[in-house]
């Protein structure tokens, strides 16, 4: 202490043991010169303080142990072993895919048909809008297509009727764009919220509408592919892909389009098949809808229901769900059929002079020859007494069973709910009348795709598969089951080729793919049962190029109506294979085939076949051009006389020997599949010897 | 500040005798109270109240701090004898008001706990029996130990002579009995492990007897393991503690990655982003957001405000003679230090999780209240006195 009365603060701090400030100093107890006295009662009230300040350091001690603790655990935490936290991805952009559940849906090139997209939702919870008439004419100052009454009563509605549970979720609009959902943001209203959810679009619109099919408002699928696979795009996110090449089926929607316009038909299917894989490159059912916009569905203008109402249904698939007599184009099967089981040989034939009548149906011949026909006549002059023989010849249990093994008795196995039974005649039912008849595709309904993928194996070496709709892998083969020789197959196609050249599908031909077909002309059966006049399915089934088939198609018109180009017919050789011709000519060049321009003769004298049976001395070739009016006038049956009638031009008989490797047509991917030219020589087996 | 050392006003003399550190440490933990609220409230207060409410719940709370700082240095300006009437007065008040919320008050998370009262909204009385309570406790105590002090010292002998000696210390043990019944009854485990504590605590300066405290901590050691086998959610914590992979450890998981997403420096203020899903962020869990967005730095400067007021303030008391003085201290200093350290410890996972408030940085404004109660008090006792030795009679 500084002399002079220094500050107090100054001073030091008392030691713990220095008697309390300004206090005189008091000898500790029991001092030496016991000058004062201390009662016992402070002096046992100082051990007690004495007694505490030790209790006091202990205390301090502990505290400070706790802290240090506490100083110890805080560094480890922050410095030494600080945990990662696991954030949310909210202050980062999510890159890459949006998150959406269900996977999209592309076309065999991988443009996208069907994809989830994220858009937001906008409900409200009518618990926190005190005034509902307010808030929903503030809503309606951004989103103005609300319903204003509806609205209102959303908002309104806070209990379920008829009970206390509070409404705290109403749906005010499924999908909202960025842009409305900041508008509705920025209005600042309580009550209104947004959430994720996700919407279907199908970015080609109408184009495979039946193929795709739709989805429910919460994206379950509930047609079409989106049904079939539905499990399948909901667990794995890959893109699905179909054997679908969506510029051919745009191509075959318009061409079916035109067919239809052209002779005021009600409706039309096409598909466009691979020969080899069974893959459906294309498949269109007119009239159609576009899937991403569902209500367009419902504002269609009413129309009265027609037979069932499935003739109008934009929704209704014809080319899979509808059963339609097949008409003439099934010749082509009876025809396989009789060859492969011998029962007939080419240039075998049947009478065709008079009408069958068996009971009280009669069999006659649309604008027949009456007369004896070959096969090949038959065929391309489409013959339905000859056809009628022909099946007869087989027998009934044996058509049968050809009929099944063609699969046309059967639910055809694809990748779509949508699929219709067969109507044919049960084992007991299938009498010798139901052979006649179903021998030239009457009696029995099958849809577009049966017809179609019989076809299909008939031109592509008599393998049958089942139809899909899934890509499949380069050069994966596909199983199948063999339904006809190979040499059976070959001859069919000389015969579907015929047709073309020859018979009744002339205006399907298409300068540079060999074109092979058959047109089917059926009428449409009513209600009641009984057949419809002037309701007819006009169709054209068939492959090219025939010289070596890649894919079969068929395009139908359903009830065409006559028009000036046609001459007043309505029949399938004026209605399906002109638009059978326009599909080629428009898909095949996007399919990579390019038209043969050089050895067209060459290529066109290995397919062709003869009308009639060839008959000896043989001669040299002559041109091809001259030979098919030699029908003109009908040679007599095969085994009597009558040689001297008509000799066929010369050269054509028998089947012109492979003298040199047929042109291939050149194309992109060139399969090391069918080549008419791999049987060499086999064609002549036909011929009579 | 520019205050004569010969002012003599009440203010004056309250300037130049309060302990200033500890005034200073407790204002920069107030001023944290402030930065923690802006910090933690609208994460929570979005979440329980509703975007609309943002503000509300900051400006409440920055009106309670402000009222807590003024009350702390209303109380510290009363004098020894006037504090201790103040808590007896608080103590009897307080009981009251507990009691009656087991009758009147309202029920949140399954416990009555709160009063709603007029102007004042809603309150927790059992959080101003706290300091009250020490501070009657130290009083008691103190007048026990004067019986006892006159009884060793003394001219008459016997066992009955001075019986204020048993009288006072069983008296304070029967007002925590009841005080332990109702908080038991509300029910509240917390405040009432943080009463005995320090009840305790004051005992064990006070003096007693070594063989006492072993008994006493033994029988607080058994007590735990029967709580631990009795109530299933104390075992359910226990072992969530000492294995997390046992159950849900949700809000200890994210409350250490608060404090590793913040490190040395932190994210920086409004940055924190644990914070969002981190329950309890405003209250029991203050630390950790602290420590995301201010990282080690600014939660160890808050640990050392903690420690330097606790451990200064108990070191300093042995300067002082008045047995009274020193226990009330003592009882103030060991709550206060207790509750920051539990909270701090259970928000580090140093210990099983236990629901307290961090001494003013946590939400609440009865806490905020009754802890500035508590430090006035403090502040009060531990003033210099001319005489203190005359002051203690």
């Amino acid at each position: 202490m500084t002399p002079g009365g220094a500050p107090e603060e100054l001073r030091p701090p008392p030691a713990p043991d220095a008697p309390p400030a300004g206090r005189t100093v008091v000898p500790a107890a029991g001092g030496a010169r016991g000058l004062v006295r201390v009662a016992a009662p402070e002096l046992a009230r100082r051990a007690q303080i004495e007694r505490t300040r030790g209790r006091l350091v202990l205390a301090a001690g502990g505290f400070s142990v706790l802290f240090a603790a506490v100083g110890v655990k805080l560094t480890l935490a922050t410095l030494v072993d600080p945990a990662q936290p696991r954030l949310r991805a909210a202050p980062t952009v999510p890159a890459g895919e949006p998150p959406v559940a269900r996977a999209p849906i592309t076309d065999r090139n991988g443009e996208v048909l069907a994809v989830s997209l994220r858009v937001m939702e906008l409900y409200a919870n009518p618990q926190e809008i005190s005034d509902p008439v307010a808030a929903a004419d503030r809503l309606l100052t951004v989103l103005p297509n609300l319903d204003r009454e509806r609205l209102i009563e959303r908002l309104t509605k806070r209990n379920v009727p008829g009970t206390d549970r509070p409404v705290e979720f109403a749906y005010i609009v499924r999908n909202l764009t960025p842009r409305q959902m900041l508008a509705v943001n920025n209005l600042g209203q309580p009550g209104f919220h947004f959430r994720p959810a996700e919407r279907r679009f199908f970015p080609q619109g109408a184009s495979a509408a039946h193929i795709i099919g739709q989805v429910d408002v919460d994206g379950n699928g509930i047609a079409g592919v989106e049904k079939a696979f539905d499990e399948r795009l909901r667990t794995d996110r890959a893109p699905l892909r179909l054997s679908i090449d969506i510029r051919v089926q745009v191509a075959l929607r318009e061409a079916v389009q035109a067919a239809i316009a052209d002779f005021n038909g009600i409706g039309g299917a096409g598909v466009i098949m691979d020969v080899h894989t069974a893959e459906v490159l294309a498949m269109v059912s007119l009239p159609d809808y576009d899937p991403s916009d569902p209500m367009s569905l419902v504002r269609r203008p009413q129309q009265p229901a027609r037979r069932g109402g499935t003739d109008t249904d934009p929704t209704f698939n014809r080319a899979t769900v509808g059963v339609y007599e097949p008409g003439s184009t099934f010749k082509l099967f009876t025809t396989a059929m009789a060859l492969d089981y011998g029962t007939v040989n080419l240039w075998g034939g049947y009478d065709a002079s008079r009408p069958i009548r068996y009971g009280r149906f009669t069999i006659s011949d649309f604008r027949g020859k009456n007369r004896w026909l070959a096969v090949p006549e038959i065929v391309a002059y489409s013959s339905n007494i000859a056809s009628a023989h022909m099946a007869v010849a087989v027998g009934p249990q044996r058509h049968r069973e050809f009929m099944a093994r063609m699969g046309m008795l059967q639910r055809l196995q694809v990748e779509l709910p949508e699929t219709a039974r067969p109507l044919a005649p049960s084992a007991q039912g299938w009498r010798d009348i139901n052979t006649m008849t179903i021998g030239f595709g009457h009696g029995i309904s099958v849809t577009p795709l049966h017809v179609v993928n019989g076809v299909a194996a008939l031109a592509n070496g008599g393998i049958l598969r089942q139809p899909t709709l899934v890509a499949q892998p380069p050069g994966a083969e596909r199983e199948g089951v063999r339904v006809i020789s190979e040499r059976t197959s070959e001859t069919m196609r000389r015969l579907m080729r015929l047709v073309v050249t020859e018979g009744s599908g002339r205006s399907a031909e298409v300068p540079g793919y060999f074109v092979g077909g058959k047109t089917g002309t059926a009428q449409k059966v009513g209600p009641r049962g009984g057949y419809l006049q002037d309701k007819r399915i006009a169709a054209f089934v068939g492959a090219f190029p025939m010289n070596a088939p890649r894919y079969a198609f068929y395009i139908m018109v359903d009830e065409p109506k006559p028009n000036a180009r046609s001459h007043g017919y309505a029949t399938a050789g004026w209605v399906a294979a002109p638009a059978a011709g326009a599909v080629i000519r428009r898909v095949a060049p996007i399919l990579g085939l390019v038209p043969e321009t050089e050895r067209v003769p060459l290529i066109q004298q290995v397919l062709a076949i003869p009308l009639q049976p060839p008959r000896p001395p043989r001669q040299p070739a002559a041109p091809p051009a001259a030979q098919p009016r030699a029908a003109s006038a009908p040679p007599p049956a095969r085994p009597p006389a009558g040689a001297a009638r008509a000799e066929p031009p010369p050269g054509q008989m028998p089947l012109p020997q492979r003298a040199v490797e047929p042109p291939a047509l050149r194309r992109t991917e060139a399969p090391a599949g069918l080549r008419l030219a791999t049987a060499p020589a086999e064609g002549a087996a036909h011929a009579p010897r | 500040m520019a205050v004569s050392r010969a002012d003599t006003s009440v203010l004056g003399r309250w300037w130049w005798t309060v302990d200033r550190w500890t005034l200073a440490a407790l204002l920069v933990l107030i001023g944290f109270g402030y930065v923690m609220m802006l910090a933690a409230s609208p994460a929570v207060a979005e979440r329980v109240i509703g975007s609309a409410a943002r503000g509300l719940l900051f400006v409440k709370q920055v009106v309670f701090l402000g009222l807590a700082a003024a009350l702390m240095v209303a109380v510290s300006l009363l004098s020894p004898r006037d504090v201790r009437r103040l808590a007896v007065l608080g103590c009897l008040g307080a009981l009251a008001l507990t009691a009656a919320t087991l009758a009147i008050g309202f029920e949140t998370k399954g416990a009555r706990r709160w009063l709603a009262l007029p102007l004042l909204g809603t309150m927790q009385p059992s959080e101003f029996l706290k300091p009250c309570f020490a501070v009657v406790t130290a009083w008691m105590l103190a007048e026990g130990k004067a019986s006892q002090a006159l009884a060793l010292g003394g001219g008459r002998q016997g066992l009955l002579a001075h019986p204020g000696r048993f009288l006072w210390p069983t008296a304070a043990l029967l007002l925590l009995g009841v005080i332990a019944l109702i908080l038991k009854a509300q029910p509240d485990f917390g405040m009432l492990m943080v009463v005995v504590a320090v009840c305790l605590a004051q005992f064990f300066v006070a003096g007693l007897n070594i063989v006492a405290v072993g008994i006493v901590g033994a029988a607080g050691a058994a007590l735990a393991v029967a709580a631990y086998h009795v109530l299933p959610h104390v075992r359910s914590r226990v072992d969530r503690f000492l294995d997390p992979a046992a159950g849900d450890t949700y809000q200890i998981t994210r409350s250490l990655e608060a404090f590793g997403h913040g490190g040395l420096f932190g994210r920086g203020p409004g940055e924190g982003r644990v914070k969002n899903v981190l329950p309890d962020a405003h209250a029991d869990f203050v630390f950790a957001v602290a420590g995301e967005e201010f990282g080690f730095i600014v939660c160890a400067v808050i640990l050392a405000l903690f420690a330097f007021i606790v451990v200064r303030g108990l070191i300093r008391l042995l300067a002082e003679t008045d047995l009274f003085v020193v226990l009330a201290a003592t009882g103030l200093l060991a709550q206060f230090g207790l509750q920051a350290f539990v909270n701090m410890a259970s928000s580090l996972h140093l210990i099983p999780t236990k629901g307290m408030t961090l001494p003013f940085v946590s939400y609440g404004g009865s806490s905020v209240l009754a802890i500035a109660l508590g430090m006035g008090m403090l502040l009060a006792l531990t003033r210099r006195r001319p005489n203190r030795a005359e002051l203690g009679a």
